[in-house]
């Protein structure tokens, strides 16, 4: 059964992708590119790796999505037909391909339990988090502890992303004098759209702080609840317009918020080297090692989700609230 | 032996100052104090690299365990003789351009962005850093990340509107070459099960050549190789570079033709060397073979297309990737002698293309462009920035008495050592192409009539941006004539990775 679902999955990634590269209304291109995603997202379910599943559809579904239809917003919804033919192109594509399968043919099958990434560092991770570190998703553990230092950096890759994107862009301010009631992007005709959404929001912040909160006991953790959260601002602008928007989050507040999440995940790092420890030591930021795991942790997932989330805002401040050149 | 137990941290010290001062940059009110914080956060950086190198000269390699959890299972720091030369390369480069960035990127940046601006560079220094410190593959990776976003934004940030269009071009590019890294990566992953470099070294050792999994290792290779040529732009994989140095600020130009292209290199040497092993790699994947025709066409197509611009940039960057060919040509060659001319080269390219690329920011600083026709007469209005262009492109040529000599001297011992007099014929030929492209300069500059001057103040570029330079052009010469440092830690670092183990 699970190879057919497999199967079946892996063939509409397939089509889908081929799709992407056919297809010239880019809209269409956007559109297939979030349904990858979502498939994406169901292999790894398929695979049990629920917390990247999450993580593709918050990410590559979601908000990707959303930014590429605004990046759109910018430019042409068709793409432009190539003056050339890029056989040399395909011809790339096709080695790289051929090298890829060759190169596989000689790994392990899939879910074989003698293949080497079963026996050396996996078995701990499995066996023995829960009596280091605490959390029973060992996923949180690996990403926040274990590997934190690459979260950390993985932070601030988003962070950089809507540094560049607010540097290269720009966003335009609140129209001085202007009243709030005469913004004309927000959609004055659609009650049903605008009375949904006012009551749809606290449920989406409130399980954007779920998913912020449980990431140790399940699935998620401070990047799918940035993501989660940011979506929520961002169809709080779509239909009450982007004056009221910007004046409940700002784009310095935004900016703040941004900065102060990669500091707390970096301050809870020097703060375990003050107390004694190595950089992301959490051990030794309480009482009991587990006691300080379970502190580090928690804050550490809520830099990453605060910068996430401020990062993500920003990044689609940008892309539609884009300063006139 | 020193013992410096206070100094545990060092490893991390290095990435954290300019990782941090980063986002502390942007809550600051003015483009000013992000000025300051990031000049602060790149000299203290500096002093930690020379720190670690002290160190590591007395200690030996030093490893640091990030998170308290030890190597197979957290991520960790391994600085040994070859990362620690690479890391004062790059902290020493940042530290220079941090001061010449007060001038440079007023004139050349909106005031809005300066905060901005300064703190993706400190970002991309910290990327850089990351790459080269760490001792794990993954890590390598995210890091690898951290520097090719920021310095595309960098690079975006160029004046001319062209700057997006080759920004794109390396954005796509860099992305391809990453993701193959990226690839090998995870091959390598599924075979060994980790990512710690040591412990891919020994596990890889364990897998014979005939068994189950050899072809992934070969591909595993294929796709680092690729995607390390695509990074470091070896010839004919280049092709993103002359546009991202033309059309990036003056400060972005300078800071990423001296350390980014390196770090690339650096990685290469790494996962060849000390993962995969030279044996491996030289004699059963006969990377030498596969290197050494791109190194010599870059040196000798890039040298000939250099002689054709009339931006002095693109000539500058076409330059680099020749030099780029006297690097892994010192690689290909498969000895001691060649390796550590690759690896000298790596500091003596970084001193001299910083300076001449600091050249070109003092000329746009103060004409505003810098093609060929804008140098008519400068031979007398900027003559200091015009003397360090002189002497900088006489240590590009391999002019006795500077830095890029040195280098080039060892290169031609190692051929000379190969027996291939081809290959020496033609190092030599790309140094009198060398001579040909800076002399284009040279000429107009001082024996072309003098462009008329609008005003009559003084037009010599400020002290700000003359100091670092000259700092430059002095290590130029210095590293010339005492060639004790960078030749001891280069050959110590080569009998490191030739070894193949990360000492």
């Amino acid at each position: 059964m699970e190879l057919f679902i497999d199967i079946t999955l892996l063939t509409f990634l397939c089509i889908t992708a081929l799709a992407i590269t056919v297809i010239r209304k880019l809209f269409c291109a956007v559109m297939l590119a979030g349904i990858f995603s979502l498939l994406s997202a169901c292999l790894f379910v398929s695979m049990d790796a629920v917390d990247v599943a999450f993580t593709e559809a918050a990410v590559g579904t979601g908000i990707a999505t959303v930014l590429m239809l605004a990046a759109l917003n910018l430019s042409h919804s068709r793409e432009k037909c190539p003056p050339y033919q890029p056989l040399l192109a395909l011809l790339v594509v096709c080695t790289t391909g051929a090298v890829l399968v060759y190169g596989t043919m000689d790994l392990p099958a899939f879910g074989d339990a003698t293949a080497p990434i079963h026996h050396h560092v996996a078995p701990r991770y499995i066996e023995q988090s829960q009596q280091e570190i605490g959390p029973p998703n060992f996923v949180t553990s690996i990403l926040a502890s274990y590997r934190g230092y690459d979260t950390l950096a993985e932070t601030v890759v988003i962070f950089t992303a809507g540094l560049s994107v607010v540097a290269l862009l720009g966003i335009r301010d609140r129209r001085g004098g202007q009243s709030i009631t005469t913004d004309r992007s927000a959609m004055k005709g659609y009650l049903v759209l605008r009375v949904v959404t006012k009551l749809l929001l606290p449920f989406i912040f409130l399980f954007a702080l779920y998913v912020q909160f449980h990431g140790d006991y399940g699935p998620g953790g401070g990047f799918q609840a940035g993501v989660i959260f940011a979506s929520g601002v961002i169809i709080h602008s779509l239909t009450l317009g982007r004056d009221r928007t910007l004046k409940a989050f700002p784009q310095r507040f935004l900016t703040i918020l941004a900065t102060a999440g990669v500091l707390l995940y970096g301050g809870t790092g020097l703060a375990a080297m003050v107390r004694g420890g190595n950089f992301l030591d959490y051990s030794v930021l309480g009482a009991t090692a587990l006691a300080g795991q379970h502190l580090g942790i928690f804050l550490v997932e809520l830099g990453v989700g605060v910068t996430v989330f401020a990062s993500m805002t920003l990044m689609y401040y940008a892309f539609s609230y884009r300063k006139e050149a | 032996m020193i013992h410096l137990p206070h100094l545990a941290h060092l490893a991390i010290w290095q990435v954290l100052f300019p990782l941090l001062a980063a986002p502390l940059c942007l809550l600051l009110r003015s483009g000013r104090l992000a000025w300051l914080i990031a000049t602060l956060a790149s000299w203290a950086s500096l002093a930690v690299s020379v720190l670690l190198l002290r160190t590591i000269n007395c200690n030996g390699p030093l490893t640091y365990n990030l998170g308290g959890w030890p190597a197979p299972w957290g991520i960790t720091y391994h600085v040994d003789a070859l990362s620690a030369f690479v890391l004062l390369i790059v902290s020493a480069m940042a530290a220079l351009v941090m001061p010449y960035a007060a001038k440079s990127v007023s004139r050349e940046i909106d005031v809005e962005n300066h905060r901005l601006f300064y703190a993706l560079l400190l970002i991309c220094q910290a990327g850089l850093l990351g790459i080269v410190v760490t001792g794990d593959a993954f890590n390598m990776y995210v890091f690898l990340e951290l520097s090719s976003l920021s310095s595309y934004a960098l690079i975006a940030l160029g004046k001319r509107r062209r700057a997006l269009t080759a920004a794109f071009q390396y954005l796509v590019m860099g992305t391809i070459g990453a993701t193959f890294i990226l690839i090998g990566i995870g091959l390598l992953y599924s075979l060994t099960g980790t990512l710690n470099i040591q412990d891919l070294a020994v596990r890889i050792a364990l897998i014979p050549t005939s068994a189950v999994g050899h072809r992934t290792l070969i591909t595993a290779f294929a796709f680092l190789t690729v995607g390390f040529s695509l990074k470091l732009a070896l010839f004919p994989l280049h092709l993103w570079l002359p546009n991202a140095y033309t059309y990036a600020p003056s400060v972005v130009t300078t800071f990423l033709a001296a350390t980014a292209t390196k770090v690339a290199v650096y990685m290469l040497l790494r996962f060849s060397f000390s993962i995969l092993g030279s044996r491996f790699v030289f004699e059963q994947l006969t990377l030498g073979k596969i290197m050494l025709l791109p190194s010599l066409a870059a040196i000798i197509i890039a040298s000939l297309v250099a002689i054709f611009q009339y931006d002095i940039k693109r000539m500058l960057a076409y330059s680099s990737i020749a030099q780029i060919g006297y690097m892994t040509l010192g690689i290909s060659l498969n000895s001691h002698t060649g390796l550590m001319a690759g690896i000298l080269h790596m500091f003596n390219h970084a001193l001299m293309k910083g300076a001449l690329f600091m050249v070109m920011g003092a000329v746009s600083y103060r004409v505003g462009s810098v093609y060929l026709n804008d140098f008519r007469g400068l031979g007398r209005r900027m003559p200091w920035t015009m003397a360090a262009f002189v002497i900088g492109g006489l240590s590009l040529m391999g002019v006795p008495l500077t830095a890029g000599f040195i280098s080039k001297w060892f290169l031609i011992e190692a051929a000379l050592e190969t027996g291939w007099w081809s290959i020496t014929a033609v190092i030599l030929l790309g140094s009198l192409l060398a001579v040909i492209y800076i002399w284009r300069v040279v000429e107009t500059a001082y024996f072309n009539p003098l462009q008329e001057i609008e005003d009559d103040e003084h037009t010599e570029a400020p002290a700000s941006l003359l100091i670092p330079l000259w700092i430059l052009i002095g290590a130029n010469i210095y590293f010339g004539i005492d060639t004790s440092v960078p030749v001891d830690m280069a050959s110590w670092a080569a009998s490191a990775l030739l070894e193949g183990t990360m000492r």
